[in-house]
């Protein structure tokens, strides 16, 4: 692995971490509040805070997890690096597109 | 050969990596090593029983083994401890390639140690002043926590990422770089950066921490080898080494 991908991973997992905590108390509070997915939606429709949040997520997230499969597959697999990468390439392109599209549909109204 | 003594079954690798084990039978005395019991096969049963070992005291680091699955230095290693059912398997240390019977061989272990720049660099001449190295210094503390590795392969053995990535420098070597790295004599630390950083170097570490848990002298090569990825970043960031 170069420097240059392990410092953005672990940049990535460092954001990640607070991230997440704040995901999880979101999907904690949404559950013992009761509340419906049309209560969830009206909330997040328009808010450009669930929107800046989410979006970020979703770029972080498929950094982190890029990174991760392309060493997994130059480690695992009989691919050569440079194939790994482009692999690991469109598995993170995948899960932005994936990643935004769910993130539109919770806040665009 | 007549014997009072309770006999321990013994598995004895024999053969190449392809080869198979053997069984054996050796009388068990008190204070008995896995080494003793290899030589006693050796000496009683079969002399062309091939296995490496030279100072019997835990010194030089020739005589690691595979003992019942785990890598160990078989000179310091009591068949009281490790035999199960009065039964002991012994086999080669895992990521070498095997010479024969229970011999690795050590080359491409010790040409990543030259690759990980394992070679003290001076920085100064016979005519210098000696250079005054404070024990309580920083840099000092972490040699001497790491300093003591007797290259018994053990760690490397033992080490995952080295039996998934073929291009891995490895514990042992990164330790001694990390050794280096804090030497305030030495005058290759860019150079040895740079080679810990490249391809296969420190960054691949998965911190499983084996080496640590199989280290025979109890250093801890996955905290040196967390010391060499911060020094890596830290150079990266001051643009002394590039990515």
């Amino acid at each position: 692995m170069s420097i240059r991908l392990y410092i953005w991973q672990r940049v990535t997992a460092a954001l990640l971490v607070p991230m997440i905590c704040v995901h999880v108390a979101v999907i904690f509070y949404a559950m013992r509040r009761g509340l419906t997915a049309a209560d969830i939606l009206s909330r997040t429709h328009g808010s450009v805070a669930w929107a800046l949040f989410y979006g970020t997520f979703v770029v972080i997230a498929a950094v982190h997890g890029s990174i991760g499969i392309r060493n997994v597959l130059a480690e695992w697999s009989p691919l050569t690096d440079r194939a790994a990468g482009i692999t690991a390439a469109i598995f993170g392109t995948t899960l932005v597109v994936f990643g935004f599209r769910a993130v539109a549909a919770v806040v665009l109204v | 050969m007549l014997s009072t003594e309770p006999l321990l079954k013994v598995s004895l690798w024999r053969g190449g990596r392809d080869g198979g084990f053997q069984a054996y039978q050796v009388p068990q005395y008190e204070n008995q090593t896995v080494l003793d019991v290899v030589t006693w096969v050796q000496r009683h049963i079969d002399p062309a029983l091939s296995y490496r070992f030279a100072c019997r005291v835990g010194m030089c680091g020739s005589c690691a083994m595979t003992v019942n699955g785990r890598p160990r230095w078989t000179c310091r290693t009591h068949i009281s401890a490790v035999a199960k059912d009065g039964a002991v398997e012994i086999a080669p240390l895992e990521n070498f390639p095997v010479i024969k019977d229970l011999a690795v061989d050590m080359q491409p272990f010790f040409e990543k140690w030259q690759a990980a720049k394992g070679v003290f660099a001076p920085s100064k001449t016979r005519r210098d002043e000696m250079v005054a190295l404070r024990p309580g210094s920083v840099g000092r503390i972490a040699v001497d926590q790491a300093i003591g590795c007797i290259n018994c392969g053990v760690c490397y053995a033992a080490c995952d990422t080295v039996r998934w990535n073929k291009d891995y420098l490895g514990p042992a070597q990164l330790n001694r770089a990390w050794t280096l790295v804090n030497d305030v004599r030495d005058a290759e630390n860019t150079e040895r950066l740079r080679a810990v950083a490249s391809k296969g170097g420190c960054l691949s570490c998965h911190s499983h921490q084996s080496c640590q848990e199989y280290c025979p002298i109890g250093l801890n090569p996955t905290a040196s080898i967390a010391g060499l990825k911060r020094r890596t970043v830290q150079a990266f960031f001051k643009g002394t080494i590039s990515a």
